[in-house]
């Protein structure tokens, strides 16, 4: 398998390049083109044991519908992981600034009220819509400049993680 | 002894309640709205009774439902936990006019000190020191500016009937005065019905620092040692400690004897805290009487070796208290982290869902007061507090030791929580040399995510993060049906694999993360 990975809240980032293959003993890994025999169990859903050299590390996997978190002991590292053959990859490698962008609720909750209506032009960061969870109301943002293409949110309706609130293009 | 009690609350402090009750032989009878009939407090009680939908206003604050199911499951006391009815003094006077014991305080205490200008009068005709200020409302602006001239500015306006940061302004100057005792005025009006506002002087980056009390019903007020509660954010608790680092036995027993004139003055019944401001010059200030069991007793019960909720329940079936002040010893340093389902990476909002794995640490000098389990899910309509975890050891060294070994071990997944940020306050140089006050969390935060203070730091750093690149492909190839796809779903196995399931997968296989 290859994978085109990033670490770290490094916007714009080259990614590395992880290619994993099956080995006798374990998996043969290559991270930029440099070689490391490594074995791995999944022990839970979510958990992962890792030998590296000797090197035991417990890895944990936190995800949810908008983003993805490594735990390495005890720091916590955000992950983006792709698959270059997808198409879905390719077209966000490339479209994140020119594509439409999905906007997506983080958590479950409740939609307040629309702060901007569809047709509206947005900045990056604009507030979209405001959602409510646990007495807390929350501004859900838009990740780009652009038009409010398509505004899904109605208020008053319940969302779930990964409902799409709103189309930016 | 109460031979069963109902317990009107949910979440960790219900499980809390419901653990003390079954290790004392009596029964439990459990109360739950519609978003709650999985929670672990109802799993774990002896009775449980439906009491309405989700919001808490037609559940868990109907005092009239909740009297009836103790009237017909026959319980003989109620324990209220902390917030919801807990403060309220007529619900402690209708459970008294329906003959159920409210375990806590009498309504004529709770009344005294839900007043702030009551409590303030109160306190000054018992000698309690305060923050200089008025215990009476205001009468107009030019009162408070002749008060301010002489207490000087900075000066703090506050609403009588108070709370939550309502009806409160910082005033620096004069010319400010006028137009915020106007707005703090109208706020009041508006929020409590009741436009009354005094002043006091603002104190800059004060430490909250409170004591614990225990009254029972026969004369006889102890004080158990203080908590140090500097680290809020947005006025909510994050983490606090026992004994507080700044407090020496001098001043521990001086708070000590003031907060058990508080408690006298209000002939405070049942467990209480009083609550201080403290200044740099150590100077403590009575600011508040919290008339409940706080969501911090942990701390208190592993530096004392008491249970505070044994203690209570005792108490409340008119038990005198075990023990004098002379034999009350702290022992030992506690520590409490409170696991909030909050997101870390968008400015700790509040993160409900289904938690999908969750691993607890355990082991020497570590305890877990939690609410949830693997496979619950958290509703969105309560405050987001899951757990709590203490570590304990001989010293504050080794309880942080300890509290940064084991939230190492814990992991929730599903939903976000601020994990992380314990990981951050533990190993702050700052938090580990005891400088604290309410501003520290704000500046910790301020000063960014893992600043990097060397070189060696630096390059540790970078070989964790080749570690997590290697992890999240090893995961991606070792469970592909797991991966999280963008709607949301999750591509679980089904039971008969179907071609679509099956194309299905295979296209999950290529789906990138993060998208």
């Amino acid at each position: 398998m290859v994978y085109e990975v990033i670490v770290g809240d490094k916007a714009g980032a080259k990614p590395h390049r992880l290619e994993l293959e099956k080995a006798a003993d374990g998996w043969e890994c290559r991270l930029d083109g440099r070689a490391v025999h490594i074995d791995a169990v999944l022990a839970h859903r979510d958990v992962l044991s890792l030998l590296v050299d000797g090197h035991a590390y417990e890895i944990k996997r936190e995800q949810t519908a908008t983003d993805l978190h490594m735990w390495v002991g005890s720091s916590r590292f955000a992950v983006e992981l792709r698959d270059p053959r997808s198409l879905r990859s390719r077209q966000k490698a490339a479209g994140d600034e020119t594509g439409p962008r999905k906007i997506l609720a983080p958590m479950p909750g409740r939609i307040v009220r629309l702060l901007v209506a569809e047709n509206c032009e947005v900045e990056t960061g604009q507030g979209i819509v405001v959602v409510e969870a646990m007495k807390m109301q929350n501004e859900i943002k838009s990740p780009k400049k652009g038009v409010v293409k398509k505004m899904l949110a109605t208020p008053g309706a319940a969302v779930n993680p990964g409902d799409v609130l709103a189309i930016v293009e | 002894m109460f031979k069963k009690i109902l317990i009107a609350n949910r979440g960790e402090i219900a499980v809390r309640v419901i653990r003390a009750c079954r290790e004392m032989g009596i029964a439990t009878v459990a109360v739950y709205s519609d978003v709650d009939r999985a929670a672990l407090h109802v799993r774990k009680s002896d009775e449980a009774y439906a009491i309405g939908p989700a919001a808490a206003a037609e559940s868990y604050l109907r005092m009239d439902k909740i009297l009836e199911i103790a009237k017909r499951s026959g319980a003989e006391a109620i324990h209220p936990g902390y917030g919801f009815l807990s403060e309220n003094a007529k619900f402690a006077q209708a459970c008294a006019d329906a003959g159920v014991k409210f375990i806590g305080p009498t309504p004529h205490s709770m009344k005294m000190m839900g007043s702030k200008t009551r409590a303030r009068q109160e306190m000054e005709k018992a000698g309690v020191p305060f923050v200089p200020g008025t215990s009476r409302g205001l009468a107009s602006p030019k009162e408070g500016e002749e008060v301010a001239e002489r207490i000087g500015y900075p000066v703090m306006l506050k609403a009588a009937a108070g709370g939550g940061g309502k009806g409160m302004r910082l005033v620096h100057t004069r010319q400010e005065l006028h137009a915020s005792f106007a707005s703090a005025q109208s706020e009041a009006q508006r929020s409590f019905g009741d436009g009354e506002v005094y002043i006091e002087k603002a104190i800059v980056n004060p430490r909250h620092i409170e004591m614990q009390v225990l009254a029972d019903e026969h004369g006889n007020t102890v004080w158990l040692g203080e908590r140090e509660c500097s680290i809020q954010r947005r006025h909510q608790k994050v983490l606090e400690e026992a004994p507080s680092p700044m407090v020496d036995p001098g001043m521990r027993r001086r708070m000590g004897e003031v907060a058990v004139k508080v408690a006298q003055a209000a002939s405070y019944t049942n467990a209480g805290t009083v609550e201080f401001l403290v200044d740099r010059q150590k100077n403590f200030y009575f600011l508040e009487m919290n008339t409940r069991l706080q969501v911090e007793h942990p701390v208190t019960e592993l530096t004392t070796g008491l249970d505070l909720v044994h203690l209570q329940i005792r108490i409340a079936s008119g038990e005198k208290l075990p023990f004098a002040q002379s034999g009350v010893k702290i022992r030992g340093h506690a520590m409490e982290c409170r696991i909030y389902a909050e997101d870390p990476d968008n400015n700790y909002f509040p993160s409900p869902g289904k938690i999908t794995v969750l691993l607890q640490p355990s082991g020497p000098g570590i305890r877990r007061d939690s609410g949830m389990y693997e496979g619950w899910n958290v509703p969105m309509e309560y405050d987001p507090l899951l757990a709590k975890l203490i570590g304990y050891g001989s010293d504050r060294q080794q309880a942080i030791m300890r509290l940064q070994r084991a939230l190492y071990e814990y992991f929730v997944a599903g939903i976000k929580t601020n994990i992380s940020l314990f990981q951050r306050i533990l190993r702050d140089a700052d938090f580990q040399a005891g400088k604290l006050d309410t501003g520290y969390l704000d500046r910790l935060l301020a000063k960014g995510n893992q600043a990097v203070t060397s070189s060696a730091r630096q390059r540790e750093i970078e070989a964790m993060e080749t570690i997590a690149a290697i992890a999240a492909g090893m995961f991606a190839v070792l469970d592909p049906a797991s991966l999280v796809s963008k709607n949301g779903d999750t591509g679980g196995p089904a039971a008969v694999p179907s071609n679509w399931k099956q194309e299905g997968r295979s296209e999950a296989l290529r789906r990138p993360y993060g998208l």
